[in-house]
């Protein structure tokens, strides 16, 4: 195995999730906090607040997710390091 | 003791030979028993049916409506009754694996070769699961709407002819590395934080696990709903 190619996996699966955590990091940021400003509003509609901002915090979650399968793709099962 | 409890395997199978094809043995294993679990309830919950629903049929008829309810708000009111069956069954089926992954201690069971754990943290399991829903609104979208279904790739203007057809790829592509990552990552956080402090501090990310997977099988039922309804509206 070359030691070059596994010494760029290891950083590349680390910039892989932390470049795509800051994206939803944000985002995740932006939709609690107008949640909060809803229900500060209207604390009567609790509920479908709740459910569509948890539903929401999972999709954008799942970006960082995709950056995690490439992570686990280069750790795991790295197409560059065999043969 | 605890070490060999929270040891991380990642793609190692058990592997079996059958009819020259190569299957992953351990998630066959615990595929069956999650199919077996929602069977028996199923049946036993319908067995002797009452007017008024009591024990076990009143916990299935609520799931039924759990689940009829998310058809019912992403396919809308006069064409969901079809899709209750498709959706209900990727629910049922993502929830009682998640569940069934992350509460039953597999650990103690060894296997040969890999180890058993939620069949849905097997890539081909999500592949399977997001390529049934493709077909299924391909299929909603020419049952509906005929040759005319091919219209919504030029729509709102030919211009996003490209990006409509990308899509289509992106959707099931989606679909499945957001369940698989998802569960795939809960295990290893679960398993490194075994490994790093045995006892007690892994109890509130398995909790977050449990949660975590359960709103992983609603995205995943509403998801396969919205792009049906999407496709026969």
């Amino acid at each position: 195995m070359n030691p070059i190619i596994s010494g760029a996996s290891v950083i590349a699966a680390g910039l892989a999730i932390g470049l795509a955590a800051i994206g939803p990091g944000i985002g995740q940021g932006t939709a609690a906090a107008q949640a909060v400003e809803g229900l500060a509003r209207q604390p009567e509609a609790e509920g479908k607040i709740r459910g569509t901002l948890l539903l929401s915090l999972a999709f954008m979650e799942s970006l960082t997710i995709y950056g995690l399968v490439v992570a686990l793709c280069l750790l795991f099962a790295n197409p560059f390091t065999g043969g | 003791m605890f070490f060999s409890l929270a040891a991380v395997e990642v793609g190692t199978h058990l592997y079996w030979e059958f009819a020259g094809l190569t299957v992953h043995g351990q998630v066959l294993l615990v595929t069956w028993l999650v199919i077996a679990i929602i069977l028996t309830i199923a049946v036993l919950g319908t067995l002797n049916l009452e007017q008024v629903p009591k024990g076990l049929q009143n916990f299935v008829e609520s799931v039924f409506e759990y689940v009829s309810g998310i058809a019912k708000d992403q396919i809308g009111e006069y064409e969901y009754r079809p899709w209750v069956p498709f959706v209900g069954t990727l629910f049922l089926f993502i929830f009682v694996a998640n569940w069934l992954g992350a509460l039953v201690p597999w650990k103690l069971i060894t296997l040969p070769e890999g180890e058993l754990a939620a069949p849905t943290n097997d890539i081909n399991t999500t592949v399977a699961l997001s390529l049934l829903t493709s077909i299924s609104y391909f299929y909603g979208g020419f049952k509906a709407k005929g040759l005319g279904f091919f219209a919504r790739y030029i729509s709102p203007t030919p211009i996003f002819l490209p990006i409509n057809i990308l899509e289509d790829f992106t959707k099931p592509l989606s679909l499945s590395f957001r369940l698989f990552g998802n569960i795939l990552a809960d295990e290893i956080v679960v398993s490194v934080l075994c490994l790093l402090v045995p006892l007690f501090v892994p109890l509130p990310v398995m909790v977050l696990g449990i949660f975590a997977s359960s709103v992983q099988a609603l995205v995943f039922s509403t998801l396969s709903a919205a792009y049906i309804g999407e496709s026969i509206e």
